[in-house]
């Protein structure tokens, strides 16, 4: 056998492919799943957040900073931890899932809180007092005129984020969630062989690839001409 | 109340582990010192890369920094970890950790320098050209300072990425400061020595959580 007959034998070998790649499959629609729930809660979370802080009440403020804080400082990973072994011994048992879409979208609630606020900061005063002087309310020019603008310069670092923070559903394998790679070590420990992790490779490049294209179609879509 | 704090603010538990935690958090600042400058210099690289005359590696560096963002880090990690053993190396997880992050740092970096260097105007090189710099002078001492300078807030936000990211060590059994948190938590069955490491990684990011927001708003403004 030669050399490269070895390689192609232990990383490319097409029937554990075949053998191995339902499992894959199921990573897959695991990523996803996780992925989608943490991107519908954590935006909107996040969002929610964003508009309370809108109001400037003073002690909610700053329980909103500390939390938002909290959650960009700590390694989701660590979070994840605790949640996963600290819950059942004070009475609440998550299953796996539940932790990890728990955790993540808190965490995508805390930056994308920040990049949003950071957006409704940016639009300028006359805009509020334009709005206010036709007669609109507080919350009317906050969700009309202001948020639209602020969700603009938001967008960039918004999808940067969000993408970021989807990755992170690997960190489920830690904890036993069957997502890609999780999957592929288990195949790796089975068949003693490495092509199931060029399989989790290839799958995360198809699931990850056309995301990255579509953010920056959307950063191309909505980016402002400045001069 | 009484439950939740012994299950996760638990002193005693806490205090036991606390010379094991102290270990971890020495090994996470080393994997950081690695890391973090490797990272930097590597992104510089891949900016200079995308830059090049040659279409080839422009190209190459391209569709390899694209992979390499696409892949999430633990994947990247377990993928060097797990697979160079079936190509007869064995990399200590040290060096695991530091190929894996440092790739994903550099391409992550590299994206930010990129944008820096496309925010200074063509005008800076051609007026430091023009006093006679070449080239490469023109870049390090005219062009890079203005670009850094410009994205500074995006470099610093990265690094604390970069900071979390060795957290993810624990997973190849290197010894910082989540996997010692992790082996006290799993000898007293007690969460407190992770919310302890939490709180080690809150202490140290916090601030400088603080000042990339302030940074941010202040170009927002």
């Amino acid at each position: 056998m030669t050399d490269l007959d070895r390689f192609v034998e232990t990383f490319l070998n097409p029937a554990l492919a075949q053998k191995t790649w339902p499992a894959i499959a199921n990573g897959v629609l695991v990523t996803v799943e996780v992925a989608l729930a943490v991107v519908a809660t954590g935006l909107a979370l996040g969002l929610a957040l964003a508009y309370l802080r809108a109001y400037r009440i003073r002690p909610l403020n700053a329980l909103i900073i500390v939390l938002v804080d909290v959650f960009r400082a700590v390694p989701p990973l660590v979070i994840i931890l605790i949640a996963y072994f600290g819950l059942p011994n004070v009475g609440v048992t998550l299953s796996a899932f539940a932790v990890l879409w728990l955790v993540l979208s808190l965490v995508l609630a805390a930056f994308s809180e920040e990049i949003l606020w950071a957006g409704i900061l940016s639009v300028r005063k006359g805009q509020w007092d334009a709005a206010r002087s036709t007669g609109l309310t507080f919350g009317e020019t906050l969700r009309t005129v202001i948020l639209p603008q602020a969700f603009r310069l938001a967008i960039p670092p918004l999808t940067n984020r969000t993408i970021a923070i989807t990755k992170n559903t690997a960190l489920g394998s830690v904890i036993g969630v069957a997502e890609i790679i999780n999957q592929a070590q288990t195949a790796v420990a089975v068949t003693g062989n490495a092509t199931p992790l060029m399989m989790a490779a290839v799958a995360y490049l198809l699931v990850f690839i056309p995301v990255l294209a579509l953010a920056g179609r959307i950063e191309r879509r909505f980016a402002w001409n400045r001069a | 109340m009484d439950l939740f704090v012994s299950q996760f603010l638990n002193l005693d538990v806490m205090r036991q582990a606390w010379p094991l935690i102290l270990r971890g958090l020495g090994m996470t600042a080393l994997l950081c010192a690695a890391v973090i400058p490797l990272g930097l210099a590597g992104g510089l690289l891949v900016a200079l890369a995308r830059r090049s005359r040659r279409a080839w590696l422009r190209g190459t560096t391209k569709i390899l920094t694209d992979v390499l963002r696409a892949l999430p880090p633990l994947a990247l990690l377990i993928l060097i970890y797990s697979g160079l053993p079936f190509a007869g190396l064995r990399p200590s997880p040290f060096l695991a950790v530091c190929i894996a992050f440092t790739l994903n740092a550099s391409s992550f970096y590299g994206e930010i320098y990129r944008a820096g260097i496309d925010s200074v105007g063509t005008g800076q090189w051609e007026a430091a050209r023009s006093t006679g710099l070449t080239e490469f002078q023109a870049f390090t001492s005219v062009v890079l300072p203005q670009a850094a300078r410009n994205v500074l807030p995006d470099l610093v936000s990265n690094t604390v990425e970069v900071v979390k990211l060795t957290s993810l060590a624990s997973v190849v059994s290197f010894t910082e400061l989540l996997y010692a948190a992790d082996m006290a938590r799993s000898v007293t069955y007690n969460a407190s020595p992770i919310v302890m490491a939490a709180g080690l990684y809150l202490l140290i990011l916090w601030p400088v959580v603080r000042l990339v927001s302030r940074l941010e708003h202040r170009v927002a403004a």
